[in-house]
């Protein structure tokens, strides 16, 4: 089964550091994987973007222009990115930044207020990683432990004192997701 | 097998140029190639080597002239903007016979063109960008992990004939980030260069120079340097053959397009079609063979080339790619092309569909957006005819211009 992946927010919410701690995890996984940041006029408006694409096999285009997954961190990413979502995947709407509700019914929509959540656990700074749970969780495109296993190969060593409440907030995220996935399996 | 490490096409190629023996780098910012330069300018004060961030593109490329002169294994990189400014260097150093590593992460033009990734510059690079007769070879590798390989490559071959090498990439092999082993790099020593100019201590001079102002003596040099060129196209060809033997549709596509192309084929194979690919790894030298393989003699003819029905070019550029598939098909079967252009990446969807088309219904191919062509094969009367043309156009004939057969 092949993952495309897209996660979109604002500069500094950290969506480049969760693309890459999907790609270790998948690598870490065995499988086969890609990841690539914008870098285009899309990111000078002060948005940030990036995909990842998970397979078991090979990676063909390393973009993609419907996601099967996707996560929203900010209203202007919910704005652009909600109608390209792939029938049938996935969306993870932050609701703590976006109040707009979602207006796809042929996806899976899972709203999770992820800055209150991580404020909760202790760090409003890892809402990111409690929304890459939330994918994770309902994909199982990586696992979990996979994803926590690679944190220090991404955070960079002046924050692995922070790896800790990272892991919390994967998986609290995972919980949620795991749970959607199940509610979207009853529904079926 | 070494360990797994994720890198960015741009850093990877760096790190590979460092284990290649690169120690000298010069170069000028342009997006989307600058993590060449930045890695670069971390790495090789450590590595022993010298990074210059040049006042210009032409000051870079001319920097790395001398440095190759000297004997050091040099390179620079740009984007094609950038890299149009380096031709009269890339020219000089084919003319003085001077072995460098050329990087072009391509982008979209002409002109400034943009920032996102297309392959508008496979003529400058395959069929020289510079002035005069000579030849550059030009690698199109399509993952972050053969980008490396290449590169290591790239410095042996400059070394070993004494040219420049160009790596085509693209910005989205630039900017991606894949798992890269780098020990699979398969790195050799630089060999001696006695012709460098380092010092000449206790030995004559060395001369390092392109200008030959008698007619004769310049002819006699482009006849040296097209020998050359001619051993290169015999011994460098690199390519991937996917699924040859029985192949109906064969896929031609380099860089990122042959990511797309090879993916499609994979899914067609498991729908049990007979999808196979051509993928070159050089352009130039361009692997003409295998072509030469599955197109030869008719189809009345028994032979496991001869189930080949057409050729599918994908490029992120208006056909370039395909005028030397063109050449090396030469009229013997049809040739479809799909391209994008201006920053656009063909559609996944896209090129599968038309791949499937081709296969099972090929009158509906060419009904989706984007550059579509087909380029039919020619009558049998005329094929022969352009057998003969191909196989002059592409060099095959002997120095003695008395023609040759297709190798």
């Amino acid at each position: 089964m092949d993952h495309e992946i897209m996660m979109a927010g604002f500069g500094g919410q950290g969506i480049m550091s969760i693309g890459q701690l999907l790609t270790y995890a998948a690598m870490r996984e065995g499988k086969k994987v890609s990841y690539v940041p914008a870098y285009g006029p899309e990111m000078r408006g002060g948005t940030a973007n990036c995909t990842v694409i998970v397979s078991d096999r090979y990676v063909g285009s390393p973009l993609t222009s419907a996601p099967t997954g996707m996560i929203v961190m900010s209203p202007e990413s919910m704005a652009k990115f909600q109608p390209v979502v792939r029938r049938g995947g996935c969306l993870v709407v932050n609701t703590s930044l976006i109040d707009e509700k979602a207006s796809r019914r042929d996806i899976e929509v899972i709203e999770v207020p992820a800055n209150k959540l991580a404020t909760e656990l202790g760090s409003d700074r890892v809402a990111s990683m409690v929304a890459l749970g939330v994918l994770a969780g309902y994909t199982g495109a990586v696992g979990i432990d996979h994803l926590a296993a690679s944190l220090k190969k991404v955070l960079p060593s002046h924050r692995h004192n922070l790896i800790p409440v990272n892991e919390k907030a994967l998986e609290a995220g995972a919980a949620i997701g795991r749970e959607a996935r199940e509610r979207a399996a009853v529904k079926v | 097998m070494g360990e797994l490490i994720l890198m960015k096409g741009n850093e990877a190629v760096a790190e590979a140029a460092i284990m290649a023996g690169c120690r000298f780098f010069a170069g000028y910012p342009i997006t989307p190639q600058n993590e060449i330069p930045e890695y670069m300018a971390k790495r090789m004060f450590a590595a022993g080597g010298t990074f210059v961030q040049a006042e210009s593109e032409i000051a870079a490329i001319n920097m790395v002239y001398g440095a190759a002169g000297a004997g050091a294994r040099a390179m620079t990189s740009s984007s094609s903007p950038g890299i149009s400014l380096k031709q009269e260097g890339i020219s000089y150093l084919a003319g003085s016979e001077l072995p460098a590593v050329i990087c072009n992460m391509q982008r979209a033009g002409p002109g400034l063109g943009g920032i996102q990734s297309a392959q508008g510059d496979y003529f400058q690079a395959t069929k020289g960008g510079g002035h005069g007769d000579y030849r550059m070879v030009t690698f199109g590798p399509s993952t972050v992990q053969e980008l490396v390989e290449v590169c290591v490559d790239a410095f042996d071959i400059a070394d070993r004939y004494r040219n420049p090498v160009m790596i085509l990439g693209d910005a989205v092999l630039g900017q991606m980030m894949e798992p890269v082993d780098l020990d699979q790099a398969k790195v050799k020593p630089a060999p001696a260069k006695p012709w460098a100019t380092t010092g000449a201590k206790g030995r004559k001079p060395n001369i390092i120079n392109s200008l030959y102002l008698q007619p004769e003596v310049c002819e006699k040099m482009d006849y040296h340097l097209q020998e050359k060129y001619r051993e290169i196209e015999k011994n460098e060809v690199r390519v991937e053959e996917v699924y040859l033997d029985d192949a109906e549709v064969v896929g031609v596509a380099y860089g990122t397009p042959a990511r797309l192309v090879r993916a499609a084929v994979e899914k067609l194979r498991d729908a049990g079609l007979k999808a196979g690919m051509i993928r070159p790894i050089t352009l130039w030298p361009f692997p003409s063979a295998s072509f030469e393989k599955v197109v030869a003699g008719t189809a009345a003819e028994a032979g496991t080339g001869n189930r080949v029905k057409s050729f599918f070019v994908v490029e992120m550029s208006s056909g370039q790619l395909l005028e030397d598939v063109r050449l090396a098909v030469a009229g013997r079967r049809p040739i479809y092309f799909h391209g994008r252009m201006g920053g656009m990446l063909p559609e996944p969807e896209v090129v599968l569909a038309e791949m499937r088309r081709l296969l099972t219904d090929p009158a509906a191919v060419g009904g989706e957006y984007g550059l579509n062509y087909v380029v039919p094969a020619l009558k049998p009367e005329a094929v022969a005819v352009a057998v003969a043309g191909a196989v002059h156009a592409r060099g095959a004939g002997d120095m003695g211009g008395t023609g040759g057969g297709a190798r």
